[in-house]
């Protein structure tokens, strides 16, 4: 539980600017939800037996969770690593990097389970999600962003500078955001994208917090907690491999 | 102990120890190796071959037992720019395991030794370089360490600044904490190490006391001339004083005694005749080629 310790520092700092944080993490969704669902919801009658707007929310709810734990572990994680050398700092403490690995991946999929939690909340307040199953959803989306917390940190202990983050933006979280099934259903894809949307985790979120808040229980969930889970244990794996290298010169 | 970095040999071959209680410092031009060193022995980096014992601790198999007891300076402050002082400290203190009540009940002693008393809530932008650097040393000693390793620590700062430091670091050797310290400024080894050694090209190559290593690498009297025909001069110097070097538009004599030289000096010659220091040594065995 060493890592706890590295998790509070982080926390401390979301404390104090806690504001501004928030209002990143959930002003963009929030307006795309009720902008796109809204709108373009009232062209469509109905998607898989949800008004647009209950079935966007899903997706979106997975999205803005994505994008807050890769945006963390990426360029705060940066930031933290590499301009204010944190993570100097914290070596000299009985710490180890796998240790600061981990307590920057949990803190980020901290940071995103609460953005994840409140589009939840925004959803039933506005009537979206009437079951009690919808407050599975909440532990779902903190696996959600385990799995890109950690995938963003390998991001994070390759980059050699900030530009490096865009391609992974840009070549693969937007794609993906495209093919996972958030703006439309995922099946009516060619099979080749199909199939690459479910080698990859937001895809799975979807498929879990869909039914959720559609009011029931999601089919083959033990498979797409796998997958997640999969992609959180790799990744921590794979980043503390990068740490360890780039921290030993 | 070794260690490469590709093909770039670092330190090579460095074998040293320090006593409990000792100020020892580690002397060298840039790239020298002294950093790595610091790093070798904390355990942050792994040697290619040595052995290190940090507080009896094998390292780096040990270095997390170790480094419970021992606090660390880095060379460029890397204070959290979110926090407080305060927050710094107590933040730091939970690195250690340390509970909260117990860091805070500490915190009012750091920083009165910090000369930062009454800043605790203070943001670390409006702090100036000196008060970085003192509340760096206040932080490496939240854990009450045994040994505090400290690289270049009082580099960029003024000399106001820089004596305050010096006096601190005397008080820390007087509660009898170990103090090992890297730098190339050769007044702050002169007055505050007990022991140094002078390292080069990632060796050792030689240790002892400021005073020892006075003795035994140079002579005790310098005098530097230089001025309209110090050329001509050092022809006549040569034959005076043991050593005779020149470096620009200034000659450097070394000797037992360099009043026979004085004497030969005329009007257009301007001259400084000083004791031999630490620096003389250093520049004597490391030369005076720079180091970038």
């Amino acid at each position: 539980m060493r890592w706890l310790a590295v998790w509070r520092r982080n926390m401390l700092v979301w404390r104090k600017l806690m504001a501004a944080a928030m209002l990143s993490n959930l002003a963009d969704p929030l307006i795309m939800l009720f902008g796109l669902g809204y709108g373009l919801g009232a062209l469509l009658p109905s998607v898989e037996g949800m008004s647009y707007i209950a079935f966007f929310a899903a997706g979106q709810l997975c999205t803005a969770t994505m994008f807050t734990a890769s945006f963390e572990s990426m360029f705060s994680g940066f930031a933290r690593m590499h301009g204010q050398k944190t993570w100097d700092a914290i070596l000299y403490a009985p710490l180890t990097i796998d240790d600061i690995v981990a307590g920057e991946i949990v803190w980020a999929a901290s940071k995103a389970w609460l953005t994840g939690s409140t589009i939840l909340g925004v959803a039933v307040v506005f009537g979206l999600a009437r079951s009690a199953w919808v407050l599975l959803a909440i532990p779902a989306a903190f696996f959600v962003g385990l799995a890109f917390a950690a995938v963003g940190l390998i991001m994070c202990v390759l980059a050699r500078g900030w530009d490096f983050f865009s391609y992974y933006m840009t070549l693969v979280m937007t794609p993906m955001m495209m093919i996972s099934g958030v703006f439309f259903p995922a099946d009516q894809l060619p099979a080749p994208l199909l199939a690459v949307a479910k080698a990859l985790p937001l895809y799975h979120g979807v498929q879990i917090v869909r039914p959720l808040v559609a009011g029931g229980p999601p089919p083959d969930l033990a498979m797409h907690m796998t997958v997640l889970v999969a992609y959180a244990v790799a990744g921590y794996a794979v980043a503390i491999f990068f740490a360890r290298r780039r921290f030993a010169s | 102990m070794r260690k490469s970095y590709g093909a770039l040999e670092v330190v090579s071959g460095v074998d040293l120890s320090v006593a409990p209680g000792e100020c020892f410092g580690l002397l060298g031009p840039n790239g020298a190796g002294k950093t790595t060193t610091l790093k070798l022995c904390l355990g942050l980096i792994e040697p290619d071959a040595g052995e290190i014992k940090l507080l009896g601790e094998p390292v780096p198999r040990r270095a997390r037992e170790a480094r419970k007891q021992v606090g660390v300076v880095p060379q460029f402050d890397n204070l959290d720019p979110d926090f407080t002082v305060e927050e710094n400290l107590v933040v730091y203190g939970r690195y250690f395991g340390i509970r909260e009540p117990q860091i805070r009940q500490r915190i009012a002693a750091l920083l009165e030794f910090a000369g930062l008393a009454g800043r605790g809530d203070s943001k670390i932008m409006t702090l100036s370089g000196g008060m970085k650097r003192r509340l760096t040393l206040a932080r490496a000693l939240v854990n009450d360490p045994q040994v505090v390793f400290m690289d270049e620590p009082t580099t960029g700062l003024d000399p106001q600044a820089r004596h305050l430091i010096w006096e601190r670091l005397r008080r820390l050797t007087q509660e009898g904490k170990t103090l090992v310290l890297t730098t190339h400024f050769m007044e702050e080894a002169e007055r505050l190490c007990h022991r140094l050694a002078i390292m080069d090209k990632g060796r050792i190559i030689a240790e002892g006391s400021p005073r020892a290593l006075i003795a035994e690498h140079i002579e005790p009297q310098v005098l530097e001339v230089h001025g309209l025909g110090h050329e001509q001069w050092m022809e006549k110097a040569k034959a005076l004083a043991p050593r005779v070097e020149r470096v620009g538009d200034t000659v450097y004599c070394y000797g037992e005694e360099v009043e026979p030289l004085l004497r030969t000096l005329s009007g257009e010659l301007s001259y400084l005749h000083r004791p031999a220091s630490l620096e003389d040594v250093f520049l004597k065995l490391t030369g005076r080629d720079l180091r970038d």
